[in-house]
């Protein structure tokens, strides 16, 4: 029994790594997660099968128990999963993580409250700890640490940290990316508090290794937990893909940490390996936007830039322009670039834009999607909210690839999108998005920029490419707007 | 089983090996790439499993049911949002077929 179950769980963490390697290219990608998915039914099957589970004197009650809550738990998620828009994505993401990370943490109570309780009874330690590789005591235990073995002990404490803050901090990220949480202040000196909060934290920590109390695990859990939130609260909006980025990391972090605990190769395997790959990808959306990921923790985006935010005004007005006349413009252009932003998905845009770009298309025009890194919510959102709108991803091209083509652009179309194609990033030190990498729509002969007012992005900054004089405003919802344009060029 | 020297050593393969996988990807795949590693690390459900399979009183009880019921979240849901994205990639030459649906 148990080499069936070491091999599946081999095997299982094989098909992580090969699907997580096919979810890399757009051709294969699909085959990756079903390969993954597999992977993930079979160590869940054959966990069933666990010894440490069979000999439990409670045996009957925990299958049943891990029956109902696998039921509840993913009932839930499989309903929410398959309901949620495309929109709302990242906010899923945020939660389910969050669920994985909560996981990591009260597996690590468990182990802890476990030997906590052998400390208690001044017991020899259970077989539990003879069978995942401990060789039992034959001195009752004084400490946590004495019961589990001290390597266990400390990648426990670190997983359930890690683990808790990814917890209540992926929960906190969610609520504010559903529109649910809308502060980003909580407390004077935020930081400061912080940095307290993680000290006692660790305190506590290192009071649950050294001792065999209940009291140190209830309060280092609790702290940790308020840490999670603590941190999370004052992260800007715009931020906030970074942020879920970063816990997905270290959810991957905890699990492999607890893996350990358990003994389980495939936990270490396939949690190390999201650790890594979640932090590549962290530091790679921070450095799209130009922000470090300690910068994106410790200055909260929305309160940096107000007092800069009204030295770019007065350098002109922005100019209005009718749909019938950007819909003539288009028809003859030789080249149009779209550049769609989280406003076009708001509106439900993508596929009147897609609508629009297969009439373009048909009149000989060549159309090109221009996707920042960071457009949407978090990278790569867009092309999925694209994709959804049935617009071929070989149209799509990313920042890199398109930013020289500006200059042979008749007509950028600028449609939800703020911050990335605001030109303050290239030319203003003043500003908060200064050296930030942008769309070079400026270069174009001409940008039209489709928004629904006249106030600030998602970041609440000024963009001084609304009063160029190439560019013309075309005021209104992101849908009716291309409705206009699409009406406007088939009328031709 | 896997002690020390040994889990050191997976720690470090394996973090390599998660670098080497994200780093050749285009940011067309980041979001259902993080969707999936977060599919991925739902693996925690099977620890999740044994934390409540060795539980001997109610309070283990309740607290490894609650890592269960969050474990199957984390793994369902992950694959579920994953999938759906997935899904949806085509490539232009399929194009006429998914435009006209339109």
């Amino acid at each position: 029994m148990g080499i069936l179950i070491q091999a599946t769980y081999f095997l299982a963490a094989a098909l992580f790594i090969l699907g997580l390697k096919q979810m890399s290219s757009p051709v294969t990608a699909r085959r990756g997660i079903h390969w993954a998915g597999v992977g993930m039914v079979l160590a869940t099957l054959v966990t069933f099968l666990a010894p440490e589970l069979s000999d439990n004197p409670q045996a009957v009650t925990n299958y049943i128990l891990i029956i109902i809550a696998i039921a509840i738990g993913g009932g839930y998620a499989w309903v929410t999963g398959k309901k949620v828009a495309m929109t709302n994505m990242p906010q899923m993401i945020a939660m389910y993580n969050g669920m994985g990370g909560g996981a990591a943490a009260t597996i690590a109570a468990v182990e802890l409250l476990k030997a906590q309780g052998e400390v208690a009874a001044g017991a020899e330690p259970a077989s539990l700890l003879g069978a995942i590789g401990l060789e039992t005591l034959n001195v009752a235990p004084t400490s946590i640490s004495e019961a589990m073995g001290t390597d266990i002990t400390i990648l426990a404490i670190l997983g359930a940290i890690i683990g808790t803050i990814a917890f209540s901090g992926s929960i906190i990220a969610w609520a504010k990316l559903d529109g649910r949480l809308n502060t980003s202040k909580l407390l004077p000196q935020q930081q400061l508090i912080n940095l307290v909060l993680a000290l006692v934290m660790v305190g506590f920590g290192v009071a649950v290794f050294f001792t065999g109390d209940l009291m140190p695990i209830v309060v280092f859990f609790a702290l940790a937990l308020i840490l999670g939130v603590f941190i999370t609260v004052p992260v800007g909006g715009a931020d906030m893909p970074v942020i879920i980025s970063l816990f997905n990391a270290l959810t991957g972090l905890a699990v492999g940490f607890e893996g350990y605990v358990l003994g389980n190769a495939a936990m270490i395997i396939a949690g190390t390996v999201v650790g890594s790959a979640g932090t590549l990808l962290t530091h790679l959306m921070a450095k799209a936007m130009n922000r470090s990921v300690s910068n994106v923790f410790f200055s909260g985006f929305g309160t940096t830039q107000v007092a800069s935010a009204g030295a770019v005004e007065g350098g002109g007005s922005m100019k209005e322009i009718q749909g019938q006349d950007v819909g003539i413009m288009m028809a003859y252009a030789s080249q149009v670039v779209i550049i769609p932003g989280y406003g076009m998905a708001v509106a439900q845009a993508q596929h009147k834009v897609w609508e629009l770009t297969q009439l373009l298309i048909e009149k000989g025009v060549k159309v090109k999607f221009a996707i920042h890194p960071v457009a949407g919510r978090m990278p790569g959102h867009m092309n999925v909210l694209l994709a959804e709108a049935g617009v071929p991803y070989d149209l799509i091209y990313d920042m890199e690839d398109i930013n020289a083509d500006f200059q042979n652009t008749t007509v950028t179309l600028v449609i939800g999108a703020n911050d990335v194609v605001n030109p303050a990033a290239k030319n203003d030190p003043s500003s908060p998005l200064f050296g930030m990498p942008i769309l070079n729509a400026e270069q174009s002969d001409n940008v039209i920029v489709i928004k629904r007012g006249r106030g600030t992005g998602f970041s609440g900054v000024e963009n001084p490419l609304f009063l160029l004089d190439n560019t013309r405003m075309l005021f209104g919802d992101g849908q009716k707007a291309v409705n206009e344009l699409i009406q406007a060029v088939k009328e031709l | 089983m896997i002690e020390g020297l040994a889990a050191l050593y997976i720690f470090m393969l394996a973090g390599f090996t998660g670098f080497e996988i994200i780093s050749k990807v285009p940011v067309i795949l980041h979001t259902p790439l993080m969707s999936g590693s977060n599919f991925v690390h739902g693996i925690v459900l099977v620890g999740a499993m044994i934390a409540l399979g060795i539980a001997e009183n109610p309070t283990q009880q309740a607290i490894g049911f609650i890592a269960v019921l969050l474990a199957a979240g984390n793994a369902v849901g992950g694959y579920v949002v994953t999938e759906r994205m997935l899904e949806m990639f085509k490539a232009s030459d399929k194009k006429g077929a998914a435009g006209e649906k339109k």
